[in-house]
């Protein structure tokens, strides 16, 4: 079976800082890879180059065996790679349900004409994407959902918030779903709820999920591999306890130990 | 009103003698500065009330009122009592207008002694007689503080009286006022209406309002003040008592949806009938006003739902105008295939969605300021191109083209020589683009728009096609401005390309900010409160007095606008947000809070338990 998502040699550099180097990295279906890594260690960039915000410097980035390198990051989405945002970046003026439903731009066609002719099919379609915005906010519970729909996103709580980043990804229908900590800010009763949703999202909607996430207890318990990056390099991966027991891993969150900063000097 | 008490009790009021000499100083530096541009003096020709008030210094008196008003004014911090305002700030009042007043006698004095009449050329012994109401210096400072005491403490009456009474004394003023300079319109209204004796009995014949009127004028508003009070006690009693008051059953009865369109109706109603009653210089400004609401309509689509900040918008009038003069008129220099308007206007279409295209293309693929310049610069293009010797064997240059023919419609021709019908053909129009705007609005493309105008970057990573989505905001604004070109070639019969000014797109995006970005009643009733009264770039409003000072009144009331009402007068709910977003974060934060903590509760209360 070929990768859903397959990174070959992958180099980016802004100026003198050599964001990713030589990163290689791949993505079967079905699976729920977490990456994992340091403060500066090229996680948020890495995301940022699948979806073609950042221009990779070499390398490839193959999705279902082709190149996505050099597209618009729209086109990315068009083709199944959603993606949510580290620092929430909701439209936070428009509703709730707006929120999810122009999320579903790349699924639709109907321009200014049929919209200006009020068209059989313009209706049809409106009323498909409604239904599908409430399909995909009914996935959160009763959070989202009834006298939330109109409601500007910004009145959101900060967890609401978060899921509707996740539902406004999920509204564009995509294959492969990129999540840049899910979890952050959140409690720990609200993070073991959206623990257990992300193993929602694959079983009962299909998605192949890779996660960037600072939460340890959320990476032990929904990920079939952890993926350690430091300094744009992966410096170790398999599963969860091989990670976490791996000394490089180790030395790249707490430092060395001692004896071996003394040996350097 | 019972947690009040428990609320920590405001500071006390103290003598603050900084800011008075500043609001007291900004007072005199305000009255200085409007002596100085000469508007006292050169509107000071037609009195306000007859005999007894003049324009020229009532548009001086206002301002120590306004900062007495001012100063009397509090900011009530959140959680902490309001101050209960007293004789303390009637003093404020006194003592700002009278310091403004000093000053003023001031300036007085300054142009009795030195003559700096070279550069500031409103220095002039005319606003000296007019200062000193022609009785010397000693006259001037004495008379000018003396009103700026009085003045003063009015001003900082009206904060301390209570809401209702407040309405009872601004309302005559402003009716007063407006009535007043109104002039033109209301009699023109009134003597179509065949109620000459009406204006007879306010107005004094170009000379004001009469004094009998004024007086007449001031009971009326009071008693309108009055009622509106007494209604609204009545109805919170009743709501609280929970009687039902006669009439609110019928209202009751009818949804606010419906109640909506009735209103609606009757205002496209009013628009429709009102014209009839009125004369030919009204019917000129009107036409005037609905080819601006036009343009602003379009612009807003541009610049209130998608966010591009087009400071060329005149272009695209520009294009419409000329493509037009072009096609209808038998005079255009290269090429009179002399079509009737309703043809040409569907080539106009074509040819303003090509540019709109052309100009898109390159402009739409920056952001934020660098978009805006690079419109600004399109714009000016646009004109030059038109006035260029190279172009001008195609488009005339600077002598235009003329003898544009009107809108034919078979039983009559609609031209400049009947604004009236120019107005209600520009009214089909702004329908049709009203229309559009709110189809548009509540589409796929404009959901894509606002959330572009939200965050870009964002709306791209969720599968918009950004530079798709902006263009077709681009093209449906031009083309909308083209079909106001179109009517303006037709109304004036000749078009030349000093009509395309910078300063027409500007003064667009001062009707739209002022209106209410993205909302299309505002940009309508921001487009007639500007051009109607204030008059447009080069059309006169019903001020025409003002005309002069028609575009400082424009960049003050900008920055009025933009410190104290960014969301315009009648605003977006959206827009607000946005632009209010700091003060509401605060609140809700503090929601979400308390919501969080109700859901945690809800939560463990019915056992739920996190689905696996």
């Amino acid at each position: 079976m070929s990768h859903v998502l397959e990174i070959k040699d992958l180099n980016v550099v802004f100026g003198g800082l050599h964001a990713m180097k030589d990163l290689n990295f791949h993505v079967d279906e079905g699976e729920i890879v977490s990456v994992i890594g340091p403060n500066g260690a090229g996680k948020t960039t890495f995301f940022n180059t699948i979806t073609g915000l950042v221009k990779p410097t070499s390398g490839d980035v193959l999705y279902e065996g082709h190149s996505i390198l050099g597209l618009d990051p729209n086109q990315v989405t068009a083709l199944g790679i959603a993606r949510t945002f580290q620092n929430v970046r909701l439209f936070a003026n428009m509703t709730v349900i707006e929120n999810v439903m122009v999320a579903q731009h790349c699924r639709t066609s109907q321009g200014a004409l049929s919209a200006l002719l009020n068209t059989k099919a313009f209706k049809q379609e409106e009323r498909e994407i409604r239904e599908y915005g409430e399909k995909v906010l009914a996935f959160f519970g009763s959070r989202l959902v009834g006298y939330r729909f109109d409601q500007p996103a910004f009145v959101l709580s900060y967890a609401n918030r978060r899921r509707l980043e996740i539902a406004r990804a999920m509204a564009t229908k995509p294959k492969l779903l990129l999540l840049d900590e899910p979890v952050a800010g959140m409690n720990p009763k609200e993070s073991a709820e959206l623990t257990a949703l992300i193993g929602r999202l694959r079983s009962e909607w299909g998605f192949t999920i890779v996660m960037i996430e600072h939460d340890m207890s959320v990476v032990r318990d929904v990920s079939d591999r952890v993926v350690v990056l430091d300094h744009g390099e992966t410096i170790a991966q398999g599963d969860f306890d091989e990670v976490s027991n791996d000394p490089g891993v180790i030395e790249a969150y707490l430092g060395r130990p001692l004896e071996n900063a003394e040996d350097n000097t | 009103m019972n947690d009040s008490s428990s609320l920590p009790a405001p500071p006390p009021w103290s003598f603050d003698p900084r800011r008075l000499g500043r609001l007291g100083g900004l007072a005199g530096l305000t009255m200085a500065f409007i002596c100085l541009i000469g508007m006292p003096v050169k509107i000071d020709t037609v009195p306000l009330i007859e005999r007894h008030l003049s324009r020229g210094y009532t548009s001086l008196v206002w301002v120590p009122i306004v900062f007495g008003f001012i100063v009397a004014s509090q900011v009530v911090l959140e959680g902490m009592q309001a101050r209960k305002r007293g004789l303390g700030d009637i003093i404020d009042g006194t003592v700002v207008g009278g310091l403004g007043g000093f000053l003023v006698g001031v300036l007085a004095w300054l142009i009795n002694n030195y003559d700096i009449r070279d550069p500031l050329i409103n220095w002039s012994p005319a606003l000296y007689d007019f200062l000193t109401f022609s009785k010397g210096t000693g006259f001037a400072f004495f008379i000018w503080t003396a009103l700026g005491l009085g003045l003063g403490a009015v001003g900082a009456g009206l904060q301390v009286l209570p809401a209702a009474y407040r309405r009872m004394a601004t309302w005559p003023a402003i009716a007063i006022v407006s009535v007043s300079v109104l002039e033109a319109a209301f009699s023109d209204l009134l003597e179509n209406l065949k109620l000459e004796f009406v204006a007879d009995a306010i107005y004094a014949k170009q000379r004001g309002v009469t004094v009998k009127g004024a007086i007449i004028l001031a009971v009326l508003a009071t008693v309108v003040a009055f009622g509106r009070d007494r209604v609204k006690t009545l109805v919170a009693s009743a709501n609280a008592n929970g009687t039902v008051l006669p009439g609110a059953a019928l209202l009751d009865n009818v949804a606010a949806s419906t109640r909506k369109k009735i209103s609606t109706a009757l205002v496209v109603v009013a628009i429709f009938v009102v014209p009839l009653f009125l004369g030919r210089i009204m019917h000129e400004l009107l036409a005037n006003v609905g080819l601006f609401i036009l343009l602003a309509l379009g612009l807003n689509v541009v610049v209130g739902l998608a966010g591009i900040l087009d400071l060329g918008y005149v272009a695209f009038f520009a294009v419409g105008g000329y493509t037009t003069a072009v096609l209808t008129s038998p005079f255009a220099p290269w090429w009179t295939p002399e079509l009737p308007w309703f043809v040409s206007l569907i080539v106009v279409m074509f040819v303003a969605a090509l540019v709109g295209l052309i100009i898109g293309a390159p402009v739409i693929r920056m952001r934020g300021d660098y978009l805006a310049i690079v419109t600004l610069g399109f714009g000016e293009i646009i004109r030059l191109l038109f006035l260029s010797d190279w172009l001008s064997p195609y488009f005339g240059g600077a002598q235009g083209i003329t003898n544009i023919p009107g809108v034919e419609l078979g039983v009559t021709t609609i031209k400049g020589t009947d604004p009236r019908a120019v107005f209600y053909l520009v009214m089909v129009f702004c329908i049709v683009a009203i229309y559009a705007s709110w189809r548009l609005e509540n589409s796929r493309l404009g959901r894509a728009w606002m959330a572009i105008r939200e965050d870009e970057s964002v709306a791209e990573a969720m599968g918009i096609n950004t530079v798709n989505a902006k263009l077709a905001a681009f093209v449906t604004g031009a083309v909308l401005a083209s079909f106001s070109g179109a009517i303006f070639a037709a109304k004036a019969g000749s078009i030349f390309p000093g009509s395309f000014k910078i300063l027409v797109s500007v003064i667009l995006l001062v009707v739209v900010i002022v209106g209410g970005m993205g909302r299309i009643a505002g940009v309508m009733v921001g487009a007639a409160v500007l051009i109607g009264v204030l008059g447009g770039p080069s059309q006169p409003g019903l001020l025409q007095e003002f005309g002069e000072y028609k575009l400082l009144i424009y960049g003050v009331l900008l920055v009025l606008m933009m410190l104290k009402r960014p969301e315009g007068l009648l605003p977006n709910v959206r827009r607000s947000r946005e632009l209010h977003g700091d003060e509401l974060t605060q609140d809700v934060w503090i929601k979400a809070q308390i919501e969080m903590d109700e859901e945690d509760g809800s939560a463990t209360t019915e056992g739920e338990v996190a689905p696996a």
